[in-house]
């Protein structure tokens, strides 16, 4: 019987990777290369912003896969805290610099756009604040992870970390809402993509987020593959010395 | 558990300079903001609020690393875990230590330092009862980062890293409750969420900090 928990068996989730990354990566160059050459080349400028509308399909898709990376992570560290299975551990570690690169990117991208389009590279508005406040929470797990030698241990406490900080970045997205809206109200610089957007920039942007989500499919098995060959190369090690 | 609370006290108190060294930073901060940006008392009164909450955040963060530290070097911390008394227990009491020797006297300075930055008179009870209501939950997650780190050596700087973007909402409902007591508007919505959150902390916290402590003792 197949179930997804056959995975938590690393010889198998190796198998099974082995053949399967080399196609997501593939996949993932390619549908980015479409869906951003598309954005970049083939689409009309907006009639207010000119070319600078772009950006969008880099800012997006990023923006996107950064909240997603750390709802993956917390899944992963779930399970891990409750089915005990080291891939899944290793998986959440693997994600971490992943997601925190995407956060870069979308905060930095969204101030190349702002500063044409806002008149400034930062202000202090919610969805960017939180943005910032997540790369924090980002750079938080990726410190405990480096800093801790055992492996189990490790994974145990950057699992806590991580839904406790779960916990606290929902709380400080909600504070960030609350604290512009109390003193200056209503800074009515949102982005709320897919709502107006014509089928012209829709479809492109569509493809490169598919293409992000590849991205960091490849980026997860990646590093967890070389997570799981780093630990059997320390057990060689180890039966090396004991003998 | 009172001899715990009161062994905790004790040597908070006596082991040489750690009582009173939050308290100075706390001073040191309010006075070198207004070198900082200038002696302009309608600038100084904008931002006290703000100042006076993050200096009460760095105060609270500097004490931190002596949590659980010294236990865990002499051993009495695995002592502590098998104690009867669960270690949750053990948990909310070395917070609730850390808030009397740390925080309470960061709350009745406030006031005084808020003369030094010029906040405005109507914020002043506001800025002791944000400071009491918030200042629990400063303590219990900063116990929970002591515990994350206690095995590390060098763990003081990580410590800060994953302590402080903890804090951010207890900041932002904390100053916000100052800020309006000073211009006179309604504040019994950044009240509640702060009192929430304060609450939702040290009821749930600890058994975060116990079960990472666990794993740190193993």
């Amino acid at each position: 019987m197949a179930s997804v928990w056959e995975y938590a068996n690393p010889r198998k989730f190796m198998h099974t990777s082995d053949w399967l990354l080399p196609g997501v990566a593939w996949a993932a160059a390619v549908v980015t290369t479409v869906g951003l050459v598309w954005g970049f080349f083939f689409t009309p400028d907006d009639f207010r912003q000119g070319s600078t509308v772009k950006i969008v399909f880099l800012h997006v898709p990023s923006a996107l896969m950064a909240i997603n990376a750390w709802i993956m992570m917390l899944v992963a560290s779930l399970i891990w805290v409750i089915r005990r299975h080291h891939v899944s551990a290793l998986a959440a570690k693997a994600a971490a610099p992943a997601g925190l690169v995407m956060t870069a990117i979308a905060l930095i991208t969204g101030a190349l756009w702002g500063q044409p389009i806002w008149g400034t590279w930062w202000v202090w508005d919610p969805r960017l604040t939180s943005f910032l406040i997540l790369f924090l929470f980002y750079l938080g797990y990726i410190a405990l992870w480096s800093s801790i030698e055992d492996p189990d241990t490790g994974a145990d406490l950057t699992a806590v970390l991580c839904l406790v900080g779960s916990v606290f970045a929902l709380l400080s997205r909600y504070a960030a809402f609350f604290w512009t809206q109390g003193l200056h109200q209503g800074a009515s610089l949102s982005l709320q993509p897919g709502t107006r957007m014509d089928w012209a920039y829709k479809a492109p942007l569509y493809i490169s987020m598919v293409g992000f989500g590849l991205i960091f499919l490849a980026l997860v098995l990646l590093g967890t593959r070389t997570e799981i060959r780093a630990r059997r190369m320390k057990a060689l090690l180890t039966r090396e010395r004991m003998n | 558990m009172i001899a715990l609370l009161t062994r905790d006290l004790r040597l908070a108190l006596r082991a040489g300079g750690g009582f009173g060294l939050g308290l100075a930073f706390y001073l040191i901060l309010a006075v070198l903001v207004p070198l900082g940006v200038g002696p302009e008392p309608t600038v100084l009164a904008a931002i006290a609020p703000g100042v006076l909450w993050v200096g009460a955040l760095l105060a609270c963060l500097l004490s931190l690393d002596r949590i659980f530290a010294l236990d865990w070097e002499d051993g009495s911390l695995d002592l502590l875990a098998t104690a009867p008394i669960p270690l949750e227990g053990v948990v909310t009491l070395k917070a609730l230590a850390h808030w009397i020797t740390t925080a309470l006297p960061l709350v009745l300075a406030a006031p005084v330092l808020g003369v030094l930055l010029n906040l405005p008179a109507p914020a002043y009870g506001w800025l002791v009862l944000s400071l009491l209501l918030g200042t629990p939950a400063l303590s219990v997650i900063g116990t929970f980062g002591a515990a994350l780190t206690v095995g590390l050596k060098r763990g003081g700087l990580l410590l800060s890293l994953l302590v402080l973007p903890l804090y951010i909402p207890t900041l932002v409902y904390g100053a916000e409750l100052v800020s309006r007591g000073a211009l006179g508007l309604p504040v019994s919505t950044p009240l509640a969420l702060l009192a929430g959150i304060t609450a939702g902390s040290v009821a749930l916290l600890p058994f975060a900090s116990a079960a990472v402590l666990r794993i740190n003792l193993r």
